[in-house]
């Protein structure tokens, strides 16, 4: 399947006229200002533009049309509620500067969103201005940074950071004019407390954690790790990535730690959208809530308002011109509603059931689990490095076929510690029926590296294209479309 | 098995250096890094006269699955960076120590160079790495 | 049990399966005393039927003002097509296309909007987009100063007339890379950025200056000026722009004799609604030769095995995920969605549609502006060619006007008399095509109304 780029469809003077201002008007700008030719869009008619992009969309996988277990990435169902509840006309319409009083109920959303967060991290306060993960790991070491510079202990820059940390927490750190200090995963998954030990001092600002760890473990001696930390005068940050795995069942702030980013596309299932829009709340602890980035909103008696840098002196500030991703925290707010107290506790019982079973099916069928002695949180590893040595088909031939039979491919080569890995996250909206489906094309595959291997190096083979060729795409860029 | 030419000086970040004649430096990356890299789609080489310290990021290279600094084993003036990088990066890939080259530097100090790794202690260094 | 497909018989196989007698025993590893007891503070499960009726309670208890704000987010019309389209599931609930063969619908459009966005800026390149406009003015202030090797100063100006949040968002996100930002003043009278105000920098090593087209006050900013100053001196020039203003503004890869360096802004206006604040998309475009500088995503055209033409995320080494501590940003999304929205409402409106658009709001504003400054109390501020906002001046405080208007189910405009004291009582409003001669004249019949019931400022 092949569709032609949305630029070779056009042809001079067709357009789309519904769709424009009725009475042609000329733009009173300045000769000296204007612009001299027009820009290159595309001049087709409506249904043209229609059927390009349905045509597009049909190219692509998605959780509405395929299994997508991509571990760290949490491809759960995103409900239809949540989508057209958001958007309903009052909402989508809503001029983010328009007074509070006209938005009472959009505040008061927004309020018992940032309640139920604080609920399930433990937490003191939250903060939704976030825009994405990234953005909230930034905001959450930008406090740290704050706290610090609010005790005058400017020493303390370095962050610790495992090293099978997401590859976001140092480049976070560096922004954020830190340095950074990786340490050891011991071979049991767990950290290595005594190259902590050692690493700790009075230059620690924090330490970035994700737990259960990118390995798909959980972290056992937290308690631990979390006094050597506290009482090094260091800050413990948590990485939300991994929040689907205990949702109900642990609380960061109960683990002790002092801020926490959470991926809302991730636990609370607001859409990926290919690629965003994310959304990165924070949660601080009692210590950082003077300094979470605003706007926040506030209650008093029965109104609802923003508070600003008039209300929390020493905010980090703003991280986007208005409030953040308000659709996609609407879409939270619906999700976590629908869900309520009870139903949250499952999606960590069932993410963590369908790991478990997806594991031991795999291990049962002869694939290697990185780390079997430990239990699996809501995902797990597999290796392939049996399956690269003896047939030269590595974790991305494996990735590939999968495609062919109709399954997004496992996140691979991350972590970077485990050799030709799956990180293989089911989510808990998986029925057994496909996760069963999925263990047969994992075996059928196995087999066809044994026997075929070339079906394997070759795939995808049913797919709009076959696989591509990075190192051109890198050396002889081409970004955009020219007229020929 | 990587090549290890038993006539130049090596660091344990995989890069390797050369005396020259007139005194200058030149300076690459080993096959054994070249290898690892995979297929080079960028290099960004110095340019001519930047002073540049020992232990400095004074290149990057870049491949479709990693970029890699390059650091400098000596301070100095740069002389000459490899232009022909620019638009073939692969000749690191072919010829990681001939026209791969990617620096030459004057050094400032001459016994930076001589307190570099030589061929053996720098195969023995990849062989512990790799362990 | 609310999107969980298991049966009690699944359930009871897989536990076998896994050699776990109930499905608690899996949380084992989690030590006994850090076991949360539940979730009291959490309100009990709503059926689809109940969340509707509550958010179209909430909903309705906002309702549907006539909106004349613009201050960085505008209410443009908004094809059906569009939405439709972007809310489908295969765009909706698709990933960052890390799988590129699963993925070419969404890396195409991706391709297509990149190709949209370089035409509309007149730059070599664009990204896949960034977070919003003004987290993407920090990132191209970034972007600067890793791109402008001649300079080392890290100092960068910035103009008073920026819209104010983009400012304290820079000042947020780059304000820990020892980065000096100095502010550029403006015209009292005309609004537009003094650039005579550059030349008590000639000489100095300047890493970049950002000029806002058209500014935070709608006026509309000597952009050639500026951008020959800061190539003279050695500086990259970036333009903060709004993309409708593209159809017949001067884009940036044009301002001056050798165009801007960096064009970014908020690409809000391009088929994406108001939302509430958003979620929005930043857009950045660049000369090639800083390709390699840029952060987010890049998509590129190249061959399969089979020789057949694809697309793929490209220049992935310069990211987080393969850089760590060295990438050029720690930003890992970039808003897939909204792009996808842009895209196709580019592809409707053509470069035809969108001049349309930014003309009618161009005169739409005019007719605003001519209505409200015949109420009495009420000025123009700044006398400058501007684009589809401007700046009313009020002889009394702006706050309690704004609220007796959003009683009478208007919103009136932003307020910014705090953020430019000097300005006095300072009122920015917006009319784009979306406004109608009468939805005008209610405001105006409103205002005059409200005016005359409170009293001007002693």
């Amino acid at each position: 399947m092949h569709e032609k780029l949305i630029f070779e469809h056009s042809a001079p003077g067709r357009s789309a006229d519904a769709q424009y201002p009725r009475v042609p008007v000329e733009a009173p700008v300045p000769a000296a200002l204007r612009r001299a030719s027009p820009p290159l869009l595309p001049e087709v008619s409506e249904l043209q533009a229609v059927r390009h992009f349905t045509r597009l969309s049909q190219l692509n996988f998605s959780i509405d049309t395929h299994f997508y277990p991509l571990g760290s990435c949490t491809m759960k169902y995103n409900p239809k509620a949540c989508n057209q509840y958001a958007m309903l006309p009052e909402f989508i319409n809503r001029h983010p500067l328009a007074p509070e009083s006209t938005g009472q109920g959009i505040l008061q959303i927004l309020c018992e969103l940032q309640d139920m967060l604080k609920e399930v991290t433990g937490m003191r306060g939250v903060s939704l201005t976030p825009m994405a993960g990234a953005q909230g790991e930034f905001a959450g070491v930008a406090m740290i940074r704050a706290y610090y510079k609010a005790r005058k202990d400017f020493a303390r820059i370095e962050i610790i950071v495992p090293d099978a940390a997401h590859g976001t927490n140092p480049a976070t750190a560096t922004m954020c004019g830190c340095t950074v200090k990786e340490i050891p995963t011991l071979p049991n998954g767990d950290i290595d407390l005594d190259s902590l030990q050692a690493a700790v001092g009075p230059q620690t600002a924090g330490i970035m954690l994700t737990n259960p760890s990118t390995i798909g473990v959980f972290e056992r001696h937290i308690d631990d790790l979390r006094r050597i930390v506290h009482e090094a005068g260091g800050l413990l940050y948590y990485d939300g990535a991994n929040l689907n795995a205990i949702l109900g069942k642990v609380r960061p702030g109960d683990m002790g730690f002092d801020v926490i980013h959470m991926n809302l596309h991730k636990t609370f299932s607001t859409p990926h959208g290919g690629g965003g829009p994310g959304s990165g709340a924070v949660g601080v602890s009692e210590r950082l809530l003077p300094f979470l980035p605003v706007p926040i909103v506030g209650r008093e008696s029965d109104r609802y308002r923003w508070l600003d840098e008039k209300d929390l002196p020493q905010t980090i500030g703003r991280l986007s011109n208005f409030m953040g991703n308000t659709g996609v925290l609407l879409r939270a707010y619906i999700y976590m509603r629908m869900l309520g107290r009870d139903g949250m506790q499952r999606v960590s019982e069932f993410a963590t059931l369908n790991s478990n079973y997806l594991a031991a099916r795999l291990r049962v069928a002869g694939f290697e689990l990185a780390y079997p002695e430990r239990r699996a949180s809501h995902e797990f590893i597999v290796t392939l490095r049996h399956e690269a040595h003896e047939w030269g088909t590595n974790a991305m031939d494996f990735a590939k076929r999968l495609l062919d039979y109709g399954f997004h491919a496992p996140t691979t080569y991350f972590p970077l510690l485990v050799p030709e890995c799956l990180l293989i996250e089911p989510t808990e909206t998986e029925s057994k029926e496909e996760l069963d489906a999925f263990v047969d094309a994992m075996i059928a595959i196995r087999h066809e590296a044994e026997t075929e291997p070339d079906k394997l190096k070759g795939a995808p083979w049913t797919l709009p294209v076959r696989r591509l060729d990075d190192v051109r795409a890198a050396k002889q860029l081409d970004l955009t479309w020219k007229a020929a | 098995m990587s090549n290890i030419p038993a006539d130049l000086r090596f660091q344990k970040s995989h890069e390797w250096a050369r005396l020259e004649a007139d005194g200058t430096i030149t300076i690459g990356i080993s096959d054994h890094a070249q290898q690892a890299l995979g297929d080079l789609v960028f290099v960004e080489a110095p340019e001519a006269g930047r002073h540049v310290n020992a232990g400095e990021a004074a290149a990057v290279v870049e491949s479709v699955k990693a970029a890699s600094d390059v650091y400098s084993p000596v301070s100095g003036e740069v002389v000459a960076g490899n232009a022909d990088l620019g638009g073939q990066p692969e000749l690191i890939n072919q010829d990681p120590y001939g026209a791969g080259w990617i620096m030459r530097v004057r050094p400032d100090d001459k016994t930076q160079f001589a307190s570099m790794l030589d061929a053996k202690a720098y195969a023995a260094a990849l062989a512990a790495e790799t362990h | 049990m609310p999107f969980i497909p298991h049966t009690e018989d699944d359930i009871r196989t897989m536990l076998e399966a896994i050699g776990a007698p109930d499905i608690d025993a899996l949380f084992e590893e989690i030590p006994a005393n850090l076991r949360a007891p539940g979730l009291p503070g959490v309100p009990p499960a709503l059926n689809e039927m109940e969340v509707g009726r509550l958010m179209a309670d909430f909903a309705t208890r906002d309702g549907r003002p006539l909106n004349f704000i613009g201050a960085g987010a505008y209410e443009h019309h908004i094809p059906s097509a569009v939405w439709s389209i972007v809310t489908r599931g295969e765009f909706y609930s698709a990933y960052t296309p890390y799988q590129a063969e699963a993925s070419q619908g969404t890396l195409q459009l991706l391709y297509e909007y990149q190709t949209m966005m370089a035409s509309l800026t007149a730059l070599d390149i664009s990204n896949a987009s960034l977070y919003d406009g003004a987290s993407g003015l920090a990132e191209a202030c970034l972007m600067a100063v890793r791109a402008n090797r001649k300079s080392k100063s890290q100092r960068i100006l910035l103009p008073v007339a920026l819209n104010p949040t983009y400012r304290d968002v820079v000042q947020v996100i780059a304000g820990n890379q020892n980065i000096a930002f100095e502010l550029l003043p403006y015209d009292q009278k005309g609004g537009q950025t003094l650039v005579s105000a550059l030349d008590q920098y000639t000489g100095q090593d300047i890493t970049a200056v950002a000029l806002q087209q058209p500014n935070f006050f709608g006026t509309l900013e000597d952009v050639d000026a500026a951008t020959d100053w800061a190539h003279a001196n050695n500086a990259l020039m970036i333009g903060v722009v709004n993309p409708t203003s593209l159809a017949v503004l001067k884009p940036p890869g044009q301002w001056g004799k050798l165009g801007a360096d960096i064009a970014i802004g908020d690409g809000q206006p391009l088929g994406v609604p108001l939302s509430s604040g958003g979620p929005y998309f930043g857009f950045m475009a660049t000369r090639k030769e800083h390709v390699r500088q840029m952060p987010g995503r890049i998509i590129g055209r190249t061959l399969d095995l089979d020789g057949k033409s694809g697309f793929t995320l490209t220049l992935q080494a310069r990211e987080q995920h393969i850089r760590r501590a060295k990438a050029t940003s720690n930003i890992c999304t970039n808003q897939g969605l909204l792009v996808t929205a842009a895209t196709i409402y580019m592809s409707l409106l053509g470069a035809k549609g969108l001049a349309q658009v930014a003309a009618t709001s161009m005169q739409r504003t005019q007719q605003l502006v001519d209505a409200l400054t015949r109420v009495p109390g009420v000025r123009l501020a700044f006398d400058r060619p501007r684009f589809h906002e401007a700046v009313l001046l009020l002889d009394r405080p702006v706050k309690p006007v704004l609220e007796s208007l959003a009683r009478r189910g208007i919103i009136g405009g932003a307020d910014i008399s705090a953020r430019f004291p000097s300005l006095g009582a300072a009122l920015l409003v917006c009319a784009t095509e979306t406004r109608t001669l009468a939805d005008i004249d209610t405001y105006a019949q409103a205002l005059t109304e409200t005016m005359r019931n409170s009293a001007a400022a002693a």
